[in-house]
């Protein structure tokens, strides 16, 4: 079937400037998609409205800043009030930074095995295990750290008191590990295979595939997980207020009770009075953490994308 | 050859910038419908940017930037009404295969079924000529099911090459379509090229000089982002090129 050269080229003109049942379709589920992108925005902005709208008069007006981060004393409700933030502040960073050493080396560790070494039905039920670590209510967790590690660190280490930094970093390592394995493997599982095989053809060992090879190319991805690691565990409010003993001074080691700030707002908004100045200065703790967290969103993010640039 | 009939794809001035590095310049060419249009050329010649500018593939690279016009069948493809259209219309098969992550049979019947085909009939008789014509067909006819991912690299190719044909298009833009596959079976491609110009249009762009010679009516030489020279490709390869850099190439004295 030969068709002429002119007629072909006369419809095929005509097909390229009709707009089709297709071309609608895909105009209709850009805009679809748009919308429902946008909104997400809208959301983030909205939320942040909210808890700028709460504290910004008090924090803009009455409140000051050197107080808020280095004061120690947090009196909302003795007169003159105080609003020193600092013991918090340190509190999350401790509780977070031995969340971190319980987290990374348990989650990288449990990733490679189930990346790497587990295979088959092993490996999928692996899986299955800890997607089902990561939904335990933070309750629980909060639970298992007044009752079980509560004693536990009381008779291992003879402290007075087993509500303390230690715990609820335990807790907090336990509660993000699941999340971080799940992000490490998938960051393991984009390392190609032939990467792989072209080492093992070297001779390498499996360990020295994985340190050599699939840990650097994997790196950009890890390091997301510990980020979003740690932006879960700043985040985390119940179970961190269970297990820290919720005392509101700085920590000088690991046996010391510590609040966080996620503690704190939760601990008090219920008894601050509406627009009060102890109800605002919640509120600008909140900003502090939204702005904490969000920055290390944005890194982790920047990381990643790091990577696939280069 | 057909002379009066007005060029399936027009090119003026075209060049190709990817950020500030110039990969293509000045380029000025027609394609005649029912032509095989042959592109050689070394590394780096623009070859494939060339390609890409035409089915406006430049959207899926951020930072390359397309100068002049290109005309397919009279329209300005930057300012095409229905871009949809036009990637239906213009088949492209990459240097390295892609088996979608679909079955045989469903990469073949994937263009067709996004036209709107359903009866299977239809999608079984488009299926069994493009894979015969991609020389294909007899190796996997008994395992149409199987997933096209995992056939091997020269099949994979062939496949691209089938799955390009069952979108029916006017014009065909082959990239070193040959890279995977053995020279048997490039040489069974090969004859279906030819009877293809029948139906369509085909932009060869190969690394195989002789490759050109046996197929294409004109032949294009690039290097370094500009057109040095188009001829019939027979007066090209009997000493009618006109450029000293062209008869080094052809020579085989560099690239």
């Amino acid at each position: 079937m030969t068709r002429t050269p002119t007629s072909t080229h006369d419809s095929l003109a005509r097909e390229l400037a009709r707009r089709d049942a297709a071309w609608w379709r895909d105009l209709a589920a850009r805009l679809a998609v748009s919308i429902g992108g946008v909104s997400t925005i809208l959301f983030i902005v909205a939320i942040f409205a909210f808890i700028g709208s709460q504290g910004f008069e008090f924090a803009w007006n009455r409140l000051s800043w050197s107080e808020l981060f280095f004061g120690t004393r947090w009196e909302p409700t003795v007169s003159p009030p105080t609003y020193g933030a600092w013991a918090m502040i340190a509190g999350t960073a401790w509780i977070t930074a031995v969340a971190m050493l319980v987290a990374v080396p348990l989650s990288f560790c449990a990733a490679v095995y189930i990346g790497e070494f587990a295979t088959g039905r092993r490996r999928e039920w692996l899986k299955i295990l800890v997607e089902l670590l990561a939904a335990i209510p933070s309750v629980v967790w909060g639970v298992i750290g007044l009752q079980v590690f509560n004693p536990m660190i009381q008779s291992v280490f003879g402290v007075q008191i087993g509500l303390n930094v230690l715990n609820a970093g335990l807790i907090l390592g336990l509660m993000a590990a699941p999340i971080m394995t799940t992000l490490a493997e998938d960051a393991l599982k984009a390392v190609p295979d032939s990467y792989r095989e072209a080492a093992e053809a070297l001779g390498a060992t499996r360990w020295q595939v994985i340190y050599k090879v699939v840990l650097p190319h994997a790196r950009p991805g890890l390091s997301a997980a510990v980020l979003l690691g740690i932006g879960r565990a700043f985040g985390e409010t119940i179970a961190v207020l269970m297990a820290s003993g919720h005392t509101l001074m700085a920590p000088g080691s690991v046996f010391d009770s510590a609040a966080t700030l996620t503690a704190t707002i939760a601990a008090e908004l219920g008894e601050a009075a509406v627009d009060s100045d102890h109800y605002q200065a919640l509120f600008v703790l909140g900003l502090v953490l939204f702005f904490i967290t969000f920055a290390i969103n944005l890194l982790a993010d920047r990381i990643v994308r790091g990577r696939r640039r280069s | 050859m057909v002379t009066a009939a007005p060029a399936l794809l027009e090119v003026r001035g075209l060049g190709i910038r990817y950020g500030d590095k110039v990969a293509l310049q000045g380029v000025d060419l027609q394609v005649r419908p029912n032509e095989i249009f042959g592109l050689i050329g070394p590394a780096n010649a623009g070859k494939t940017s060339f390609l890409r500018a035409i089915n406006r593939m430049d959207e899926f690279v951020p930072n390359m930037r397309v100068e002049g016009e290109v005309r397919f069948a009279g329209h300005d493809v930057q300012h095409i009404t229905n871009l949809y259209a036009l990637r239906r219309r213009i088949g492209v098969v990459f240097p390295l295969p892609v088996g979608l992550p679909l079955s045989i049979y469903d990469n073949v019947a994937l263009a067709p079924r996004l036209r709107g085909m359903r009866s299977r009939a239809d999608l079984d008789a488009i299926v069994e000529r493009c894979l015969r014509r991609a020389a294909l067909w007899d190796e996997v006819k008994d395992r149409l099911q199987n997933l096209g991912s995992l056939l091997s690299g020269g099949q994979q190719q062939r496949l691209t090459i089938a799955r390009a044909l069952s979108q029916e298009p006017a014009l065909l833009l082959l990239d070193e379509f040959s890279i995977a596959v053995d020279p048997v079976t490039t040489m069974r491609i090969e004859e279906v090229l030819k009877e293809l110009r029948q139906e369509l249009t085909i932009v060869l762009v190969t690394n195989l000089v002789q490759q050109a010679r046996r197929l294409a009516d004109r032949t294009a030489f690039f290097l370094g982002g500009r057109c040095v020279e188009i001829a019939e490709t027979e007066s090209l390869f009997s000493g009618g090129a006109k450029d000293q850099r062209t008869i080094d190439y052809l020579e085989g004295r560099f690239g």
